[in-house]
């Protein structure tokens, strides 16, 4: 039963910020129809940003938004003078579906080899500002601590906070309606281009985000939040890459589901099953087991 | 359609010759690198036959060559299969797998295609540390044998392996550009463009699909298969990532629909591991610096390649020919 | 010149000429009705004026302003409301969302609200629906829904395509005898284009008809409808 209550907290803990990440892919997939691989490049420029604070000044609790605001303006930055300029020019021969694919990679590569020069390749710490340590309930240690605790609360606060702005705001109206359909938004007096950059930078302060959170449980370098990438496109997929609930829920799935394979099956599937379960879900229900709109084939 | 074929196969054992004669004039640095090069232009052109012709994306081309390379390994220390053979092998169980991930990316497109296979990549390596008779992190070791005695003593190791592997490049690519010149291969370029009118005309386009990754797949076989030759043995760590990113960005290159191109963007890649290799001892430059360079040097150029040439310098000439003729 | 000036203009898809050397005028005030069938150009036209096309040579203004160059945000924020063929309402939002939409960039939020009470005044059945999503509309109910998104706005040039596609000919009267009490009410400058050329030609005060690209007749929509040679060959009766 403890072994059970433990997966749960772990699972929960870990899928939330397979949550966030899943957010940042949602959020730009939605906009601009791309899956940005680079996301992983921009959270871990923002997170060793982020790093570069707390070793400065001790204080975790400023890394984090500065680690989102570099996070946003990375990803205004690309949208704006890498995606647009392309979208323009690759629109016709062999390479237009992967077009963006490939530029997203490419930037990848930038980000990575970038920030392995400027911040050596070898891994960085990132203390927690809470306690990493297991909560004692009565008897039994749990593991699951108030960085846990800060991990769930954080991630919850920025997706209720998006959600807040998507459905309740004009900004979140614009950015919905430029998605969904940009020339009629454009028609109706939309700043398109503009509220698609903010949408990028929106995205790049989740990742930021997840990455500056997720950092503490395990070591910086250049190539740590690429696993994190595969994790998030995954809960993308299961929560329909659509909706920003489904992201949240698919993250949240998919940290239960690596725990309880963990617990019972053991760890040497870690890799494995993330693509199990994204084979599995783009064959049977392709538009996610949880979004509910037009199923995705193009 | 005859004579197509023969110039080609002309033009193909010119090519070999002329290989035969370089191979005899440089030194093992440049063997070792010509058969990097003939490695990467077999891995490169599976990536011009999934994805400039088929229009499939694929992110795990780097995985499948290490299934060829495994295969080919393990073929030689289970049944001590000769070279040529496990060579065969790597293709066929590439291929195989090739077939069975390639009914589930016919029904996947863009993105979602993109991050399967991404999974893949990441995926496949590390089961390989898994597993105990996969070698784990160390890997296991590939016997390329070695020149056969009647060529001499002094015949290098690398001139064996340029041989080889410039043999493999040479037999391939012969072989996809038959295919690519096929009816397959008009009708993979179909599929690509517009499928409804592909179905219209017959194309299955499903199945069109399915043929190509499991050709492709066949094809990064080989190419895990040389590397392991070249490199004298097989490990996940011999088939990064990095690897897959690099095979599209050579592909990309060089234009991305044209076989003559995996030749440029093979030359690129092993190029700017020479250039950076220079740069590094001239000016002294740290490791890190060096190793990362490359990695950025490349994607750097892919992303000006995507965002200003996105069907390679050859396409951007034709256009501007084509411009020029309008405007007479 | 208060009003819209079109001359000379020419429109190119790739090697296909959709507009060949189209002029006329609409003074501030009046409806136009652009009248041609299918592949006349008459939506490349209306596409090239809000901006989402460029044409490749002529020269078109509004109040003096030129039309050209411009991204068609910018225009819209300007007054040029274009309200795009058939089902131009954004399915995945509400009506009222729809309806905010085209106020998001104004300013003055109480004259957003005000605008928004009028649209609901003029199209009731919007109002019993606001919170139901647009895709849940019928074909009329959307046409409604689109201009009145337009008319949020405060549009001084309203550019109509097709309203009446795919509705019944019931509602394509009370949709036409809208359009024309509106642009009496607020002063609005229309140009309509559409198939449907007599519903049009009714409420216009000018007519220009296309013919592949090409202005074959332009003038005063009663003469226009009149004109028994005219009436035959392109207004079908």
């Amino acid at each position: 039963m403890d072994q059970l209550i433990s997966a749960i907290l772990i699972g929960l803990s870990q899928g939330a910020i397979y949550s966030l990440m899943a957010l940042a892919l949602v959020l730009v997939f939605r906009s601009t129809r791309v899956i940005n691989f680079a996301q992983a490049g921009q959270a871990v420029v923002s997170t060793y940003i982020g790093w570069e604070v707390v070793t400065r000044t001790g204080n975790y609790w400023l890394a984090l938004p500065i680690a989102a605001i570099a996070g946003a303006i990375v990803g205004a930055a690309v949208e704006s003078f890498l995606m647009r300029p392309l979208s323009k020019r690759a629109s016709k021969g062999a390479i237009a579906p992967v077009a963006s694919v490939i530029l997203t990679l490419g930037l990848l590569g930038v980000l990575h080899s970038g920030a392995a020069i400027i911040w050596k390749g070898d891994q960085k710490l990132l203390e927690s500002p809470v306690s990493a340590m297991g909560i004692t309930v009565g008897e039994t240690v749990y593991p699951f601590s108030q960085t846990d605790f800060l991990i769930i609360g954080t991630a919850l606060l920025v997706m209720l906070t998006f959600s807040f702005i998507f459905q309740k705001t004009n900004l979140g109206l614009a950015l919905r309606a430029s998605a969904f359909q940009p020339e009629i938004a454009r028609l109706s007096g939309v700043r398109v281009d503009r509220i698609r950059a903010i949408g990028w930078a929106f995205a790049g302060a989740a990742g930021a985000i997840a990455g500056v959170l997720v950092t503490p449980g395990s070591a910086l370098s250049p190539n740590s939040l690429d696993l994190l990438l595969v994790f998030g496109f995954v809960a993308a997929v299961i929560g329909g890459l659509e909706s920003l609930i489904g992201a949240a829920l698919g993250g949240i799935l998919l940290g239960l589901t690596l725990s309880f394979v963990g617990l019972y099956i053991g760890t040497s599937l870690t890799f494995v099953v993330p693509f199990v379960i994204l084979i599995l879900v783009l064959l049977i229900k392709p538009s996610g087991l949880i979004g509910g709109r037009k199923s995705r084939n193009a | 359609m005859h004579n197509h074929r023969a110039k080609r196969l002309i033009g193909f054992i010119l090519l070999g010759f002329i290989l035969f004669l370089i191979g005899n004039r440089v030194d093992d640095l440049r063997l070792y690198q010509g058969a990097s090069v003939a490695m990467y232009v077999i891995g490169i052109a599976s990536i011009v036959l999934l994805t400039g012709f088929s229009g499939q994306i694929s992110l795990g081309n780097g995985a499948i060559m290490a299934l060829g390379g495994f295969s080919a390994t393990l073929a030689q220390s289970t049944w001590g299969l000769p070279l040529p053979l496990t060579f065969v092998v790597a293709v066929l169980g590439a291929a195989l797998f090739g077939s069975i991930l390639g009914v589930a990316a016919a029904r996947l497109s863009g993105p979602y295609l993109a991050g399967a296979t991404l999974a893949l990549a990441v995926a496949l390596p590390s089961l390989a540390n898994q597993f105990t008779f996969l070698g784990g992190e160390q890997g296991l070791p590939f016997d390329s044998g070695s020149a056969p005695t009647f060529l001499g003593e002094d015949f290098s190791r690398f001139k064996w392996f340029y041989w080889i592997s410039a043999l493999a490049a040479l037999l391939m690519t012969w072989l996809i550009s038959n295919v690519l010149q096929s009816r397959f291969g008009r009708s993979w370029r179909a599929v690509r463009s517009n499928s409804t009118a592909a179905e219209l005309v017959g194309i299955h386009a499903a199945r069109s699909k399915v043929l190509a990754f499991t050709l492709a797949s066949g094809v990064a076989g080989l190419a895990g298969a040389v590397l392991a030759l070249n490199l004298g043995g097989v490990s996940p760590s011999a088939y990064p990532l990095s690897l897959s990113f690099a095979l599209i960005t050579g592909a990309v290159l060089a234009g991305i629909s044209t076989l003559s191109g995996s030749v440029i963007g093979a030359l690129l890649l092993v190029g700017m591991s020479e250039l950076v290799g220079s740069l590094t001892s001239r000016f002294s430059l740290e490791d890190v610096l060096a190793e990362n360079l490359k990695e950025l040097l490349v994607s750097v150029l892919l992303i000006l390649a995507v965002v200003f040439t996105p069907n390679g310098p050859g396409d951007r000439i034709r256009e501007r020919k084509a411009l020029h003729k309008k405007t007479k | 010149m208060n009003g819209l000036v079109v001359s000379g203009f020419s429109v190119d898809h790739g090697a296909i000429r959709a507009i060949d050397s189209l002029s006329f005028t609409v003074t501030a005030g009046q409806l136009a009705a652009v009248i041609g069938a299918n592949g006349s150009g008459k939506t490349t036209l209306l596409r090239s004026l809000s901006g989402l096309k460029a044409p490749t040579t002529g020269q078109a203004t509004w109040q003096g302003i030129s039309l050209l160059g411009k991204k068609p945000e910018e225009l819209a924020r300007q007054g040029v409301l274009h309200v795009s063929d058939g089902k131009s309402v954004i399915p995945e939002l509400t009506v009222k969302e729809n309806l905010a939409l085209g106020g998001i960039w104004r300013r003055d939020k109480k004259d957003v609200a005000a605008a928004t009470a009028e649209v609901i005044d003029l199209f009731p059945r919007l109002g019993e629906r606001m919170s139901q999503s647009a895709d849940t509309l019928s074909g009329g109910e959307r046409q409604m829904l689109a201009i009145g998104r337009a008319l949020v706005s405060r549009p001084k040039l309203l550019l109509l395509d097709e309203p009446s596609l795919g509705l019944a000919p019931l509602v394509i009267e009370q949709i036409f005898q809208t359009i024309n009490d509106l642009r009496h009410k607020l002063g609005l400058t229309v140009v309509i284009v559409e198939q449907n050329a007599m519903s049009a030609l009714r409420i216009a005060d000018i007519g220009v008809i296309m013919n592949l690209g090409k202005l074959v007749a332009e003038g005063r929509a009663k003469d226009l409808m009149n004109d028994p040679a005219l009436r035959a060959a392109y207004l079908g009766y």
